[in-house]
């Protein structure tokens, strides 16, 4: 290996590889046609074929390849969730991640630096002793610690007494990571590709035709095709493809912002979050400080930029990070996000039979990716809905049983 | 700044408002079963859209409707709530 590796290294033929398959005319059927070539397309799409066998699967999107919330989100990868039910269910992620460079033999470039969470008020020291105390019993590494030691894992940190919100503790999750957000979805689309399954970019889905209750076909800008199973992963765009197939769902939606500064030199080795402040960041690999927020104070289908949004991100990070207040913003985007009640994902089979349902994903979608994807997969070859994901449900919603999550998103909305 | 043209107050910056969601009408409590009323709970038609919704200018409390295109943020119309019971409101 190591001569192989010198060889190519030391040689002229570098020969670059093309990731999927060329464009192909669509089928007159699949047995699964999955909406939306996203990170949780892709990934349903490779685990169907991997596990399962089933290759005779179709991903269609109206835009391309992980252009969509994949592209958009910040990358996190955590699991100090509140509710047992999420804990178990992306701890399981998180493990997957571990492993999924190997897996896929597809560098995602995963980097495992530790989320820290900041207590800024009693009650949120409170809150995080309850966490932690939940995510040591499920297995996930999380502890409350003290100033000292946040002063050691994050020297720049601003630690005054006199500041607006002082920095009382801090909830420290070793397990927290990044990795390259886009080459996840990359890395599992071509595993999927190379397996058999067909990827049909600029292929929107206008129409889904439904009889006798179940799922039979979808009309897209390329004609008819039929299909054995329908999966719609499109988070953002969830309640417009499920009312295609006639039915609503328990969400919201609304533009999550986000903004880059100019690269630094390492200084910030974990990911910081401040729900008192509503700002969490990290500074990625190039350098770069990227910043989140809450979402939106109003629902909408837009990805416009306002200022009151990037003012108060800039106040908040400016008071934890002082010296970033000469930071130039290299660039700001927002991506479309579905909010559900009990801020938590839908998961699951839909009131239409054959027709299955990965969407809810708020702020929390692209951190569940693979162990989504494995889960979906499993539910549409066997028919049968995985214990990890069954609190999901659509169905929930109708039996008052919601999964409460309101208290673990990193910065609260 | 966007401007919300509040029917009591006139024309303020949008920070000063409460968004309250769409408007659907509530079933009656005594007639509806657990099923419909979880769904006038949780379930709405979130459209990329035209949509009839709830704000409220928070300084002065008073909630009105405003018709709004969620695709595009513009908002084409807002009113006070009509007296009547059925708010006057067609879709």
């Amino acid at each position: 290996m190591p001569f192989a590796l010198l060889k190519y290294g030391l040689g002229s033929d570098k020969p670059a590889k093309s990731h999927f398959s060329k464009s192909k005319p669509l089928k007159n059927h699949y047995d699964v046609v999955i909406i939306g070539a996203g990170g949780h397309g892709a990934a349903i799409a490779y685990y169907l074929a991997r596990h399962h066998g089933i290759t005779n699967v179709a991903i269609l999107d109206k835009g391309y390849l992980g252009g969509g919330n994949t592209a958009r989100n910040t990358a996190v990868i955590r699991s100090n969730y509140l509710s047992e039910e999420s804990v178990n269910f992306y701890r399981e992620s998180v493990k997957l991640f571990g492993g999924l460079s190997n897996e896929l033999g597809y560098n995602i470039m995963m980097e495992d630096r530790g989320q820290l969470t900041l207590a800024q008020s009693d009650a949120a020291i409170r809150s995080f002793r309850w966490r932690a105390e939940i995510n040591q019993r499920l297995g996930v590494r999380s502890e409350v610690i003290d100033r000292k030691e946040i002063r050691k894992l994050v020297p720049n940190l601003r630690m005054s007494e006199d500041a607006r919100f002082p920095i009382l503790a801090g909830l420290w999750h070793a397990d927290g990571a990044t990795a390259r957000h886009d080459a996840v979805v990359w890395g599992y689309a071509r595993g999927a590709c190379n397996r058999g399954v067909e990827l049909h970019q600029l292929t929107e889905v206008q129409s889904v035709e439904v009889a006798d209750g179940a799922v039979q076909s979808v009309m897209t800008n390329r004609g008819r095709v039929g299909c054995g199973c329908v999966v719609q992963a499109v988070a953002g765009m969830s309640s417009v493809v499920a009312n295609l197939a006639g039915f609503k769902l328990p969400i919201h939606t609304y533009p999550l912002q986000a903004m880059v500064t100019q690269p630094y030199k390492p200084v910030l080795t974990p990911l910081v979050s401040s729900p008192q402040l509503h700002v969490y960041v990290q500074q990625t690999s190039r350098g770069e400080f990227v910043l989140g927020g809450g979402a939106d104070p109003y629902a909408l289908y837009n990805t416009r930029a306002t200022l009151e949004q990037k003012e108060t991100m800039a106040a908040a990070i400016i008071e934890l990070f002082p010296f970033l207040s000469q930071a130039r913003v290299l660039r700001q985007w927002a991506g479309i996000v579905d909010m559900t009640p009990d801020y938590s994902p839908v998961m699951g089979v839909s009131p239409v039979k054959n027709y299955y349902l990965d969407a809810g994903w708020g702020t929390w979608g692209f951190k569940a990716t693979p162990i989504c994807g494995k889960s979906m997969a499993e539910l549409v070859a066997t028919g049968r809905v995985p214990q990890l994901i069954k609190s999901f449900e659509l169905e929930r919603f109708y039996r008052f049983e919601q999964v409460n999550e309101a208290g673990a998103t990193a910065a609260s909305h | 700044m966007k401007i919300l043209h509040c029917p009591l107050n006139g024309p303020r910056n949008i920070a000063e408002f409460t968004y309250g969601g769409e408007y659907h009408p509530q079933p009656s409590p005594d007639e509806c079963d657990d099923r419909s009323w979880a769904e006038h709970v949780f379930f709405h038609d979130n459209p990329a859209g035209r949509v009839i919704e709830w704000w409220c200018h928070t300084a002065s409390s008073y909630w009105f409707l405003a018709e709004r295109d969620t695709g595009s943020d513009r908002v084409l119309r807002t009113f006070a709530v009509p007296k009547n019971a059925e708010f006057g409101v067609d879709e």
